[in-house]
């Protein structure tokens, strides 16, 4: 119950915040400055190669897809089309595409999306986006190199497309992404790296590499009176401390917080009032490999469930920066179960699963870990003792980012602790457990339920939206009895801000990624930034 | 003075090639590959066929002997190959980070030299004294302090209590922005260049050659620059050369840390993310970097001291 309560006045106080900037009055001019989190550099300006978040800030600034994610109402919406008819079939789409024109004066028009769309699924550029289109009709064939374009794909007119899917999935939870931008089918593929040219509110004036990318207002922006803003600079810091003294000192105007960093601005009155949170989706895990026989047993892993006090776990290692996990899907993800109870830390019934099972003696197994401080080695040393308690030896497995993914995807772990992606779409992310999913995709443990993929199967075949978010959440419900995960939590992403920016929205999907075009800064900003 | 700089330049090829076969080998071991590096942030669920067409794309497939080949045949021809994570020449990932690293090693290499070398010679002019102990404790400090510590109180103090400079970021042609980290990374080789000034002096002052200027009344200011200081800076200047070689690939932990785009934080980001061409043209850099700036140290001794012959 506490859980739920938390995780309701954490979006209640995220959807309020964003209620109140948005009842203000935007001003125009001033520079935004932002800094996100990340470690790692910006890779590339072309996002259709690298999949990489911090890449994806960048371009959500400068490009724009069929559809964008709305954030108030947490589903995807048209973007560069002003309607869609839907056949009886349910497969077909027909857009009307809205007038729009490219950073270098070219219009907008239909076969600007069959460009990008063929561009992406083309096997012989290799693209990582690709993804995105695979379920339009015809992209299995031009992967496999039997078809040399999309088929699925018909220009009408110039400002007519047709899209035909395979199944009854809704595109716009794959063609919402920033990783199927539409591109410019007459601008040069080469310099999209570096001198990217897309259809977004801000366009490129300047990249250092490793530094910064600084962007300016596009002026024919599709969107009359946005961006409000006249510049924006994005930077990359991985250093939380350091990022801490620069948002202090007033060098940036918006940061994402770690634990540590949390716990102190909400100490401070005049920091804790610019805070905006939000639980994101994404579901950190311990993932049990069947090849273990005791995890072949679910009672072993409902004990695991038990044995271990999460909510402990989040308050005083992640500062409470993360909501304790009740299943697969995240709270904001719109097939999560409000009523679904999460499991109740209790070791005496977990030794009870262990006995019935047959493991009274105890079990023991490695996790596999990187460093992250919130779902890495720190955690699995957290649940060592809990674990103990209930006859289960655990031990660390310590290794890289890159190395935790190689020991997955070759089936080389015992059970791994991760960050995986949950949402927003629950059908595409419930799939990761479908039997037919291989474990190279995203079924790192190999789930294969009956009755779990029959529920898959009859939501994906399922036209009425209501009546498939119905079986998803059954779909859900199940996952979390079989267990096939230990669910600790969905990370609760935290951004502080300046007193003077206004429009920052809690976007559930990445609180990096924001809807540039509606930030402002109102007349109390510093000298700098006017 | 040509041929020792053709011949120094042909000494470097083996140390390239071995270079470029370590790392190669190291990378063909260690587990882990860019294209489970595309997985590692747990939110890509990039398909089966468009791993296996990234696979064909980067000659991923081929064994490990062809890709060497392949590689050190490109190499002859200044060819450093494709980054797999841009998909750009690896020579245009490498060009815009080159000019950050060597004004960032060269900033604190002056910071180093300015401040170490005469806090040295003062030291040694008066040996045991309290400036003496001072700057020698403050020398041993400086080489044991972590430079991650050290930066940020730097950015505490000199951003954020007193104003005076900005906390991080490089903006091309901003000396304020270069300053913290150049002393950041700095301080470790100033304290190391305070101490050898201080030994040479030391080492010089009681050779026979500035007792007998002294007893044929050369003036005290004159014995120092003529003679101490002569004879001091050869040792000065090879420490300098180690340490301003090395600085590059030092500079790691500060560039990360100061959001610097130099060449080794673009060496990290491409180790997690396996970028193995980038890695290995950000390693030549460095290699290349050293063996340049001590065949220039090789080249200045022969100024400095003319007993010494480079020919």
């Amino acid at each position: 119950m506490l859980t739920r309560l938390s995780l309701m006045a954490a979006l209640t106080l995220a959807t309020a915040t964003s209620a109140l900037a948005q009842a203000e009055t935007p001003q125009q001019g001033g520079k935004f400055v932002f800094m996100a989190p990340y470690a790692s550099s910006i890779t590339s300006l072309d996002i259709t190669a690298p999949p990489h978040t911090q890449d994806e800030i960048v371009a959500s600034a400068i490009n724009r897809s069929l559809y964008s994610w709305n954030v108030e109402e947490g589903k995807p919406q048209l973007e560069l089309a002003e309607s869609v008819e839907r056949s009886e079939d349910g497969k077909t789409y027909t857009y009307k595409l809205r007038e729009a024109t490219f950073h270098n004066g070219a219009p907008f028009t239909a076969d600007d999306v069959l460009y990008s769309y063929n561009r992406l699924a083309d096997p012989a550029k290799a693209l990582t986006g690709a993804e995105k289109v695979l379920g339009i009709a015809g992209a299995a064939e031009f992967q496999a190199g039997t078809a040399d374009h999309l088929s699925g794909l018909r220009k009408i007119d110039d400002r007519t497309i047709e899209i035909t899917m395979t199944d009854l999935t809704d595109p716009g939870w794959s063609l919402m992404s920033n990783f199927a931008p539409i591109y410019s089918k007459d601008y040069p593929e080469e310099q999209l790296a570096s001198q990217p040219m897309g259809l977004g509110p801000f366009k490129l004036a300047n990249y250092i590499p490793g530094a910064r990318v600084e962007l300016e207002r596009f002026e024919d922006f599709y969107e009359e009176g946005k961006p409000h803003l006249d510049r924006l600079d994005i930077m990359l810091m991985g250093e939380a401390a350091a990022r801490d003294v620069a948002f202090r000192n007033g060098e940036i105007d918006a940061s994402i917080l770690g634990p540590v960093q949390y716990e102190a601005y909400r100490a401070e009155p005049q920091l804790a009032d610019h805070i905006l949170e939000v639980a994101e989706v994404y579901t950190r895990n311990i993932g049990f490999n069947p090849n273990v026989e005791a995890f072949q047993d679910k009672r072993v892993r409902q004990a695991i469930n038990h044995a271990i006090d999460k909510d402990l776990i989040v308050s005083r290692l992640l500062k409470d920066k993360a909501f304790p996990a009740v299943s697969w899907l995240p709270v904001s993800s719109p097939a999560f179960d409000q009523t679904a109870e999460p499991y109740a830390f209790d070791p005496d019934r977990a030794k009870e699963l262990l006995t019935e099972a047959g493991y009274g003696d105890g079990l023991s197994f490695s996790v596999t870990a990187t460093p992250n401080e919130s779902w890495g080695v720190p955690i699995v040393e957290a649940i060592i003792p809990m674990l103990a308690r209930v006859g289960v030896t655990v031990t660390a497995d310590p290794v890289e980012g890159s190395v935790l993914s190689d020991k997955i995807l070759s089936d080389n772990f015992q059970a791994f602790i991760w960050s995986n992606s949950s949402g927003p779409d629950p059908l595409t992310y419930l799939r990761c457990f479908h039997s037919a999913t291989p474990q190279s995709a995203c079924n790192y443990v190999k789930f294969s339920n009956p009755e779990f993929d029959a529920l898959l199967d009859q939501a994906g075949a399922e036209a009425d939206p209501a009546a498939q978010l119905e079986l998803l959440k059954q779909a859900n419900n199940l996952l979390q009895e079989e267990a096939p995960l230990w669910f600790f939590n969905y990370n609760k992403a935290v951004m502080a801000y300046q007193p003077w920016v206004h429009g920052l929205k809690p976007n559930a999907v990445e609180l990096a990624i924001q809807d540039y075009e509606d930030i402002w800064i109102d007349d109390s900003a510093p000298a700098s930034r006017k | 003075m040509i041929g020792f700089i053709v011949r120094r330049t042909l000494q470097m090829i083996p140390t390239i090639l071995a270079v470029v076969l370590i790392i190669f080998f190291i990378f063909s071991v260690v587990p882990g590959s860019f294209l489970t590096s595309l997985m590692a942030e747990g939110r890509n669920m990039t398909n089966a066929d468009t791993l296996a067409h990234l696979n064909e794309q980067f000659g991923l497939n081929d064994p490990v002997p062809v890709r060497l080949w392949n590689y050190v045949t490109g190499l002859l021809q200044f060819d450093l190959g494709i980054s797999y994570r841009t998909r750009e020449p690896v020579t245009s990932v490498l060009a815009p980070r080159l000019w950050p690293s060597v004004q960032l090693a060269l900033a604190a290499m002056t910071f180093a030299a300015v401040v170490g070398i005469p806090l040295g010679f003062l030291a040694a002019l008066r040996p045991g004294s309290l400036f003496d102990g001072v700057t020698m404790v403050t020398a041993v400090s400086g080489l044991s302090v972590p430079e991650f510590w050290l930066g940020l109180l730097l950015m505490y103090v000199f951003a954020l209590q007193l104003g005076w400079l900005p906390s991080f970021g490089y903006q091309p042609g901003s000396l304020r922005h270069l300053i913290l980290p150049a002393i950041a990374l700095g301080v470790s080789p100033m304290a190391l260049l305070a101490r050898t000034t201080r030994a040479g002096v030391l080492d010089v002052m009681n050779a026979d050659f500035v007792r007998t200027a002294r007893a044929k009344g050369v003036s005290e200011p004159r014995l120092v620059r003529a003679h101490i200081t002569r004879n001091v800076l050869v040792l000065v200047l090879t420490t300098m050369g180690l340490q301003i070689g090395s600085l590059m690939g030092q500079a790691i932990v500060i560039e990360k840390l100061f959001s610097w785009p130099g060449i080794g934080s673009l060496l990290v980001d491409s180790v997690a993310a396996r970028d193995i061409p980038v890695v290995q043209g950000a390693v030549l850099v460095i290699v290349l970097w050293f063996l340049i700036i001590n065949m220039l140290v090789d080249l200045a001794y022969a100024l400095i001291d003319p007993r010494i012959k480079v020919a």
